[in-house]
């Protein structure tokens, strides 16, 4: 948030502008979220294994629910961790 | 009725024609209520993220099915009574899928994959080695991508490749 508003007042002139990441699950791009695509899932969970939180990811509040259910199963089947130890 | 995906993971010691024959059990199961089995998948033995009852690995199965919600308490009830079924998962999902899933379209490059995982696993110690595979991959994606643009990443990645040649 505090990026937008920099951007706005002071833009060009802020070294540190980084433009805002979109969603990777909307848009004309999007990737499915699918619990068996380990591979992409594995994108959106830290080293330990827990979920990314979507703040650094960019990924949209409703697609962020719905890559936490897909998780959620994956762990379930044993596709991903629970823990990394 | 309505379309569901189920996956299921039978125990590692029954050999492969015995879990596709659980398989056909449960898919005579849906038949026998009223439902159909549209596609089956054999995920092959894979390596589990964790121990399910002392199993490290387990044969994953995935039944599509376009079944009243009967028939799926039915296949369900009869999974938790077989003592080779680990655990199972049934979704709802919108529509099913007709193309092979994507645990089936990587095999291939799973399969490159544990030919190079050979030498990367020396290094880094063997303890669950297959899931350290597994988190280095993307990197090694993103690096790959990157490689045309800057040769210094792509010169590693040769020596590589040769080490796994060797």
């Amino acid at each position: 948030m505090t990026i937008e508003v920099v951007s706005k007042s002071a833009g060009t002139r802020r070294p540190f502008f980084r433009r805002r990441k979109s969603c990777p699950f909307s848009g004309p791009k999007a990737i499915k979220i699918d619990y068996k695509d380990v591979r992409t899932l594995q994108r959106f969970i830290s080293e330990r294994g827990k979920m990314v939180p979507s703040r650094i990811t960019a990924v949209s509040t409703k697609k962020q629910r719905e890559l936490s259910k897909a998780i959620k199963r994956a762990r379930f089947l044993a596709l991903i961790p629970y823990l990394v130890q | 009725m309505a379309f569901y995906e189920c996956v299921f993971i039978a125990r590692q010691d029954i050999s492969a024609t015995q879990a596709e024959a659980l398989a056909d059990q449960f898919s005579g199961v849906i038949e026998e209520n009223g439902g159909q089995v549209g596609k089956k998948e054999m995920w092959g033995l894979r390596n589990m993220a964790y121990r399910i009852k002392k199993n490290r690995k387990g044969h994953y199965i995935l039944l599509n099915l376009d079944a009243p919600a009967a028939a799926v308490h039915e296949m369900e009830r009869t999974m938790r009574l077989n003592e080779d079924v680990l655990r199972y998962l049934t979704v709802r999902v919108p529509e099913l899928e007709t193309e092979p899933s994507v645990v089936v379209q990587s095999r291939h490059s799973r399969d490159d994959r544990g030919g190079r995982g050979g030498d990367r696993g020396g290094p880094r110690g063997g303890f669950r080695g297959d899931r350290e595979d597994r988190d280095s991959r993307p990197p090694r994606e993103q690096r790959e991508a990157s490689a045309p643009a800057s040769p210094p990443p792509s010169a590693p990645q040769d020596s590589d490749n040769k080490e796994s040649e060797a």
